[in-house]
Order: C-alpha cells, then sequence, then structure tokens
C-alpha cells in the first residue's frame, strides 16, 4: 500500500475530497518521514507546529465545505530563500544567522492562501549559487537515490533540499528557484519534474534575491499535473514587485490534454557538447521518438548563440549578485562581526559571513562592473543575451515546444567538481539558455543511466505559454513512464 | 598672492588679478532638490522632514532581505513638471541604475540613480542680473536619485547612530552646464532655480532643511581662453551666501596654485564654514569605483508623448511668463517684474494689489514701503499684516485724492500696526484731504498775510518760495490740504499782476 506521503497532490487531494484521510494525517505522514530522513540534510528548518495546525485548520475548512482549491491540506516544504514571516529564513548563508522575517513572500503567501501546509524550509546552496547543494552554511543535502558504490550523491543544486524532499517523499511537493536551472538540473538529478515559468510569471517580492533579472520562483513536483495545480497558485501579477507581468493567468490543469498530433518539437543542434555522455544523446534522442510516437512533428532547429549562454550568465549574474549581496553588511540584521571601523567590520562580517562560492561570485561580479571592464564585459554580456533570446524567437517561428537534455550527466558524489567551479558550472550548460531569455522550462524525469540513476529532459515553451510547455511535458511523462524509485530511504 | 576679485569693465566679469594676469572663473552647480511628495521615491514610507529617527522607514528602505523598489508615480511627474520649467528635453525612455558604494547609512549597498539615461536633457534657466542684463545658463541634465539616510556620530563616545528617515526619499540632481562666471551668478541661479520649482511645487526649496542643496565645480582660466582647466568639486554646500562664498574661495586658491607653478588636483572638497576655507576631502571618503549598472528590479521607466503634453498644458505660470505678462500688463519696468516675480507669494500678492489700479505706483509700494516694512518686522510676505486687498484700497485712496501722498504713508504705518482696513482709518482718524475751497483759501490767505517778505520772492519769481509756501500750508491743515489745490491757489495769488 501506498504511503500518505508517497502521494501525488492529485492523488492525495480526490482523497482528502472523499474523506477517506484527513490533512493531517497526509501532514503526519510527512513529518514522520522528515524524521526518518534526516540524514539526507533536506529541510534545514521544521515547522511541524504551523504544520498541523494548518493542516487542522484544512481540515476544517473541508469539514464546512469551504475547501479554497487543489492545494488545501496538502503538506510542501518551501526552498529556505523564500521569506516566510515568523520562521527563520537563512537562504544557506552563515550571513543570515539568526534572520527571522516579519514578513511573508508573495508565492508562499499564495500558497498559504491556496490551502497548502508549510513542512519546513529546505536547504540550497549559499544564496542560490552552486548545482550540487554544497555550498550551503548548513552543510550538503544527500540524493535519495543511491548507487551500490556506497557514495552519497548530490542532488543538484541549488534546490537541492527541496529536490530530495520530493524525490524522498518528505513532502508531497516543493517551491524551488531557479536561476540558471536551479530548479530544473537537481529535478534532473533526483528524479522528478521541476518547473520554471516565463520570468515575470512569478513575483519575486520575499524570495532573497541572487541575480534579479533572472531568478524565478516554480514548483518541484512528482508530477507534471502537479506542477500545474502550484504554478496556478504561486504565479500572478504583484504589485509591489515591478518585473512581474500584468497578465491573466490562463487555466494550467486545463492545458494537460494529453494531445501533442501536430505539434512542433524543436531539436536544437547546438545542444550537443563535447564530453557529454552518450546515454543522455540516446535518451534525447528517445524523447524526440516519444514524441513523434504521439503525434508530435520533430523539427531540427538552431540555436546559434548557444556557446555563449554560459560565459554570458557567469558575468550577469555574478555582477546581478555582487550588488544584491551588497545589504549584508552586518548593519541591521543577520550576522555582525565587530571591528575597529565600519570598514573592519564590513569585511570580518562578510569574510565570515560569505561561503567560498558567493565570495567569488561576489569578486567575479564586482571586476566586471568595474570601471575599464564594464563595456567589454557587462555590455558586452547583455548585447549576447539579447542574441540568445533573439535566437529562439526566430526558433519559436517554426516550432511550438523546444526540447533538450537538462543536464549534461547524471547526479554524481558529493565532493565531485568542488575544486572545479567551471566543471560545476558546465551543470547549468542547457538550462541557462532558457533563463537568459526568460523563457519557461520544465524537466521531466525520461529515464535512468547506466548506473542506475535518474536524467530528465528539458522541454521550453514560448515566452507566457506554459500552456503549451505543459501539454507538451505532460506527454513526455507519460510516454516515458518513469516509475523507477530512488533506492537510498533506506526502507 | 592675487588681489580681491574686483568687477572688470565689462558687465558682469568677475576678474581675479593674479600677478600673471587677470582670470576669469568657470562654474556649474549640481542642485540636490528634495521633490516635495507624501512618499518617498521607491516606497510608501513618509518623506516627511523630521520625525523621530528610524520611524519613516519602511522594509524596502531598511533593504531587508527579498524586497523590491516600485517607483511612486508622483515623483516622475514633478521631475518631468520641473524639467518642463527648465525649458528642456523630456527623455520619453530613462533607466534607473544602481550606484554601489558602502556605507552604513545606505542601507541596499547602492542607491538607485539614474546615470546613461537620466529622465531629463539639456535645458536652460535664464538669469535677470541687477544691470538688467540677462544670462542664460544651460542645464546639462536632471534625473531622479534616492537619498542616503543619516549617520550621527556624536550620539555615543563609541559608536555611530543611524537614521534611515530619509533613506529613500525622492532627489533630483539638476547638473548646470559650466556657463556661469561668478559668484553672483551662481547665487542667481539658485534663486532662479528654486523660484522656478517653488512655481512648479515640485520642492519647497528650503535649504535650512536641505530640501535644496549644490556641489560646486570650480575652475579658472586665464581671460580670452577657452580652456577648460582641471575643475574640484565642492560637496553639498547648503545655503546661496555658501555657494558664493565658496566659489570666490576657490577661484583665488586655484589662481594661486597655478601662478605658483603647481597644478590644481580634480578632486572633492568640503567648505569648512567656520575657517572659511575649502579643503580636500581624504582620498579615501570619495575615491569609489560606483559600478553603476542598471537596476534589475525597475524596468525602463517609459513616457508617452501624451502624458508630457498633458503635464505641459497644466503647468502653471512661470516667473519668466508672469514678468513679461507684468511688464505688458501693468507697465513695470524688467527690473521691478522681475524682483515681483521672484516669489510666487510676491508675485500673487502684487497682482491683487495692482489689479485695476496704476500697476507702477503697486509695484512701488510693494516693493520700497512694504518689502522695507516686512524686512523690518522680519515677516514673509503671506504673514504681512497689511493684506494685498487693502493695501489696493490705500492706493484707490490716492488715487481718488481722498488723501495725499504723504497722508497714504501715516496710513500704512497703521495698517501695519492694526491691519486695518484704510477707508476706516482714514475715516476715523479724520485724514481726507481738505478738498473744500474756502478752507484752503483761508490757510492760503493767512500764510500769504503772515510771510510778506516769502510772498515777494515768489511774486520776484523765486520758483523755491512756492515749495516754502505749500509746505507751510500743509503743516498748518496737518497734512490734509490737497497739495496740488495749494500749490494752484498760491500761483494765482501770488502771480506778478
Amino acid at each position: 500500500m501506498t504511503m500518505l506521503n508517497e502521494l501525488t497532490i492529485t492523488d492525495a487531494y480526490q482523497k482528502l475530497s472523499s474523506g477517506e484521510i484527513s490533512a493531517v494525517e497526509l501532514t503526519q505522514s510527512c513529518l514522520d518521514a522528515m524524521a526518518a530522513a534526516r540524514d539526507l540534510n533536506a529541510f534545514v528548518t521544521e515547522t511541524p507546529e504551523i504544520a498541523l495546525e494548518r493542516a487542522g485548520a484544512s481540515d476544517t475548512r473541508r469539514a464546512s465545505g469551504n475547501t479554497v482549491g487543489p492545494l488545501d491540506g496538502i503538506p510542501i516544504a518551501l526552498k529556505d530563500l523564500y521569506c516566510t514571516e515568523g520562521v527563520l529564513t537563512m537562504a544557506g548563508s552563515h550571513i543570515l544567522d539568526g534572520f527571522v522575517p516579519p514578513y511573508e513572500s508573495t508565492v508562499s503567501a499564495n500558497l498559504r492562501d491556496a490551502g497548502a501546509v508549510m513542512l519546513g524550509k529546505t536547504n540550497m546552496d549559499e544564496f542560490a549559487m552552486g548545482s550540487a547543494t554544497v555550498t550551503s552554511y548548513h552543510g550538503s543535502t544527500k540524493n535519495p537515490w543511491k548507487l551500490d558504490d556506497g557514495k552519497d550523491r548530490v542532488p543538484g543544486g541549488s534546490s537541492g533540499g527541496s529536490a530530495t524532499a520530493v524525490a524522498g517523499h518528505l513532502g508531497l511537493a516543493a517551491t524551488g528557484t531557479d536561476t540558471g536551472g536551479s530548479i530544473r538540473q537537481p529535478a534532473s538529478f533526483s528524479g522528478i519534474v521541476g518547473m520554471k515559468p516565463t520570468y515575470g510569471r512569478c513575483s519575486r517580492w520575499g524570495l532573497v534575491a541572487y541575480a534579479s533579472s533572472l531568478d524565478q520562483a516554480g514548483p518541484m513536483t512528482k508530477s507534471v499535473e502537479d506542477a500545474a495545480i502550484m504554478l496556478q497558485s504561486m504565479a500572478g501579477h504583484d504589485p509591489k514587485d515591478t518585473t512581474s507581468a500584468p497578465i491573466e493567468l490562463p487555466d494550467f490543469q486545463a492545458a494537460l490534454t494529453g494531445d501533442v498530433r501536430g505539434l512542433k518539437v524543436g531539436i536544437p543542434k547546438e545542444y550537443v557538447i563535447d564530453g557529454m555522455p552518450g546515454e543522455i544523446d540516446t535518451l534525447w534522442k528517445r524523447g524526440a521518438e516519444m514524441f513523434r510516437d504521439a503525434g508530435a512533428e520533430i523539427v531540427d532547429i538552431s540555436l546559434p548563440h548557444t556557446t555563449y549562454a554560459l560565459p554570458t550568465y557567469y558575468i550577469i549574474s555574478p555582477a546581478e549578485a555582487s550588488s544584491n549581496l551588497a545589504r549584508y553588511d552586518g548593519v541591521r540584521y543577520g550576522l555582525r562581526v565587530n571591528g575597529d571601523s565600519l570598514d573592519d567590520m564590513y569585511a570580518k562580517t562578510r569574510a565570515e559571513g560569505f561561503g567560498t562560492e558567493v565570495r567569488r561570485r561576489i569578486m567575479i561580479g564586482t571586476y566586471v562592473l568595474s570601471a575599464g571592464y564594464y563595456d567589454a564585459y557587462y555590455v558586452k554580456a547583455q548585447k549576447v543575451r539579447s542574441r540568445i533570446a533573439e535566437d529562439f524567437t526566430k526558433a519559436f517561428n517554426d516550432v511550438d515546444v523546444v526540447l533538450t537534455p537538462t543536464a549534461p550527466s547524471p547526479a554524481f558524489a558529493i565532493g565531485e567538481k568542488m575544486d572545479d567551479p567551471i566543471a560545476m558550472y558546465l551543470n547549468d550548460v542547457f538550462t541557462v539558455p532558457a533563463s537568459l531569455a526568460g523563457l519557461p522550462g520544465i524537466s521531466v524525469p525520461a529515464g535512468l543511466s547506466a548506473e542506475g540513476l535518474p536524467l530528465g529532459l528539458q522541454v521550453i515553451g514560448r515566452p507566457f505559454d506554459e500552456e503549451t510547455m505543459f501539454r507538451a511535458s505532460h506527454v513526455l511523462e507519460r510516454q516515458a513512464a518513469f516509475s523507477a524509485k530512488p533506492t537510498g530511504m533506506g526502507g | 598672492m592675487p588681489s580681491l576679485p574686483e568687477w572688470g569693465a565689462e558687465p558682469m566679469t568677475y576678474l581675479i588679478q593674479g600677478e600673471t594676469g587677470d582670470w576669469e572663473v568657470v562654474v556649474g552647480l549640481e542642485v540636490h532638490a528634495q521633490v516635495s511628495s507624501k512618499a518617498k521615491l521607491f516606497s510608501g514610507a513618509s518623506a516627511d522632514f523630521g520625525g523621530k529617527p528610524n520611524t519613516h522607514v519602511s522594509l524596502v528602505d531598511a533593504a531587508m532581505p527579498g524586497m523590491l523598489p516600485v517607483i511612486n508615480e508622483y515623483c516622475v511627474e514633478q521631475a518631468v513638471k520641473t524639467g518642463l520649467g527648465i525649458e528642456a528635453e523630456i527623455n520619453l525612455h530613462s533607466v534607473f541604475e544602481r550606484k554601489n558604494y558602502f556605507y552604513a547609512d545606505l542601507p541596499q549597498g547602492y542607491q538607485i540613480s539614474q546615470f546613461q539615461h537620466p529622465v531629463v536633457g539639456e535645458g536652460t534657466v535664464t538669469l535677470d542680473m541687477e544691470d538688467g542684463s540677462q544670462r542664460y545658463i544651460g542645464i546639462e541634465r536632471l534625473h531622479m536619485e534616492q537619498d542616503a539616510g543619516k549617520s550621527m556620530h556624536d550620539q555615543d563616545p563609541k559608536r555611530s547612530f543611524i537614521d534611515l528617515n530619509r533613506a529613500g526619499v525622492c532627489l533630483m540632481e539638476i547638473v548646470s552646464k559650466p556657463d556661469i562666471r561668478s559668484p553672483e551668478e551662481a547665487g542667481e541661479f539658485v534663486r532662479k532655480l528654486r523660484s522656478i520649482l517653488r512655481y512648479l511645487g515640485t520642492c519647497d526649496g528650503n535649504m535650512e532643511e536641505g530640501s535644496m542643496r549644490a556641489d560646486v565645480n570650480v575652475s579658472v582660466r586665464k581671460v580670452g581662453s577657452d580652456e577648460l582647466k582641471t575643475r574640484t568639486e565642492t560637496k553639498n554646500v547648503n545655503s546661496i551666501r555658501f555657494i558664493m562664498q565658496v566659489i570666490e574661495i576657490e577661484a583665488e586658491r586655484q589662481v594661486e596654485v597655478w601662478e605658483s607653478g603647481g597644478e590644481v588636483v580634480q578632486e572633492t572638497r568640503l567648505f569648512d564654514v567656520a575657517r572659511n576655507e575649502t579643503r580636500a576631502m581624504r582620498s579615501k571618503e570619495f575615491a569609489h569605483d560606483y559600478r553603476y549598472f542598471p537596476d534589475p528590479d525597475l524596468l525602463p521607466l517609459k513616457l508617452s508623448e501624451d502624458y508630457v503634453a498633458a503635464l505641459k498644458a497644466s503647468l502653471p505660470e512661470l516667473p519668466d511668463q508672469k514678468k513679461e505678462r507684468f511688464i505688458a500688463e501693468f507697465g513695470l519696468s524688467a527690473y521691478d517684474a522681475h524682483v515681483l516675480v521672484q516669489e510666487r507669494e510676491t508675485a500673487a500678492y502684487f497682482e491683487v494689489a495692482a489689479s485695476g489700479r496704476d500697476g507702477k505706483q503697486a509695484a512701488n509700494w510693494v516693493t520700497t514701503n512694504l518689502f522695507g516694512a516686512l524686512n523690518k518686522l522680519g515677516l514673509s510676505i503671506t504673514e504681512s499684516p497689511v493684506s494685498a486687498a487693502n493695501l489696493g484700497k490705500l492706493l484707490d485712496l490716492q488715487a481718488d485724492d481722498t488723501i495725499s501722498g504723504r497722508i497714504a504713508k501715516d496710513v500704512f504705518e497703521i495698517m501695519l500696526d492694526t491691519g486695518d482696513d484704510p477707508e476706516k482709518i482714514v475715516e476715523e482718524k479724520g485724514l481726507k484731504q481738505i478738498t473744500d475751497t474756502g478752507a484752503i483759501e483761508a490757510a492760503v490767505d493767512e500764510a500769504i498775510a503772515s510771510n510778506p517778505e516769502q510772498a515777494q520772492q515768489v511774486r520776484d519769481g523765486n520758483g523755491k518760495a512756492i515749495g516754502w509756501f505749500v509746505g507751510q500750508i500743509m503743516k498748518a491743515t496737518g497734512g490734509k490740504a490737497n497739495p496740488g489745490a495749494v500749490n494752484q491757489m498760491l500761483r494765482d495769488k501770488l502771480s506778478s499782476d
């Protein structure tokens, strides 16, 4: 029999609606699973009291016929990048030591208002800077997928805690944030669905900022349909975020027609990179076949500036980060290490508060914005970014969605690539172009590596056309029929 | 040592006489004007002056994690109006950028400002100089930016305190071209700019409260040269008098540096009021690489032509237009008109007092009698005990010969004391001019009879003596006799035949 915590949102909703289970029971089963899986280090803060209280409130609403929607009573995890009122929020960083926001991020408030039950806050790379959830002040998170080599694997990152929470059935769903792939890549590594909406679809208000022009909130779920349900509640225009789009939300779940006949799926030739394992390429081809089998048309396309996407990303995102992280100065909140002068206090606080990777990106960002380098790096990167977006615009004249691998490898062992930032950055090579172009992208588990680790495929859609992206990925999910289970949950 | 600056032969030429010849000063001003707005530029917190420390601070102003700026459209409107008021080009596309630097009273670690694409481009401010000439000072640009908070270092021996009430308040930085050639022009420029801002209502221009302050850029060059030599920038000068002083001091200092074989260094300086000198800030205090880049939290500011046109149509009459109208409508001299329009309140006062009357006379009363009296009392025009309507009535009483000019001055003094209606004063005190010819004739006859010697002088053609008689008769009648009638009667009675 399926444990309650292993249910999808849609299944749980049915059982809740029929009265077969209560939200409190469902929540308790997740809390029990969390307690049993603490060694995975998925959560940095557990909030069982809040969870049970909200679950109880949900049951009361349901009993009186006032259920607020498909998320009412559904226990979820929140990435620790979301500011949560009255609950410690550290974004994986020592510099936010003890920071308890007096406000709730718009997206998590939307979820709360939709009846979702917060289980706790999940681990992440410090300030979302990383692709493996190994740069967190709270230590690494383990991927529940294990091989018999005895090594722990990374869940991907930066939303690795959320990925592990969903893959390990510690919550029914989770929120992540994606700047260059931080939802999609860990989803691929963990055998779950991870979706980054169009830039501007979700409010960034109350998300600890990494790179403002790229950051987007998105769902991490066990199914495409669950992702559509989550996004429905997370998204929407927010007057508090000027970059959030003032447009109506479509009905995402209604877009899941199961029918892709005549849909044009683009296969970009530039997404073949040196040293990529053959099995990734094989899986990608199989994905294209799945679409063809379902009646879609496969179209070869070119996105010529793809090769510049990663360097462009690693100029723009650190530039914005170097400025966004200037507010962590020890003056008003978080960590303060006293010094002999104001400058000394800044230096000591920031040296102690920020980890190596964050310091590296602040240095890179400061450098590319400096007088004499700004035009050569930042301005040029912005121009290339426009070219990359134009590539997609042109491609979308011919196709409806683009299919690519999500990541160039399966999950690697914790400790690998730690001393080679460039190798680490390559994890994002397939996710970064859509981020730079502001496009929606979703990773769907599509198969296993030869060793037995999950691999995802990415479907990229037109801006604000998540509906087509969902419709396509929903069919891909059905065709792939991924049913493997993580092997490392210790029974 | 250069000698003290002197006015040259050319009008408005300010020269510093050095040992190697005459130097002129080249000045550009960056005026920071606080936008009159209830809320801050990017948050809903109050932008009011005063208030207990850290009581006008929102989560955005304190730069809490995840907080985002949202543009205050009212502030944009004020900046555009100001741009239109200085006859400047309005840029329909402008961009907010981040100016990055660390300071304890700058919570974000950057100031949101406009750099490469300001909302307002080139414009002009016209100055009316005291000698009647006009000078046109070019405006380079106007941009919007956030103010910083305030650091207080004198509250505790070991610690500094931060007040974020001002953090995020909207400032307009108005940058002039280096067109200013004397301290007087600089003073006049700031006065004119302040006048325009106040007419528009976009800034209260209150320099004591810090609503307006200026960075003063000064360089010097030999007369006849059009070279721009190295300039210094003296920061945060907060009164017109100090701005003028800084220019004098810097010009002299720089001439001395050049003439003694030295080199003026491009640097930021501070004005030390107590020592009446400028001095270089420590390089640490300003050596920033600000790393400007477009703020990714804010979309570019886009304005439509219709929006700008609507604001243009809504502009009030500005000082220059009002001045032209006063000249045309009231026949004022350019100088009087200029003086009257400087403050909107003064212009409004004048218009009420002058409406339907002799404009020149009204201008005289306002600029000499009223200004003099208010100056003595330390009152502003809005606090004047003599209302504009009552001053108008006083002018009417004089115009229709109810009272003489001399009596009018007495009545005016009483009005200053009591604020009373002049008609009431004249009635109660019995100050009406004697127009009864019989009464005047009696007084004239009496005077002639008592002063036969002077009467003879008049008959002999001594014009001055007539004036003496008028004075005697006015004295005898307590000033109430109509001087014109007295004069005429004297002439009739003392004519040679």
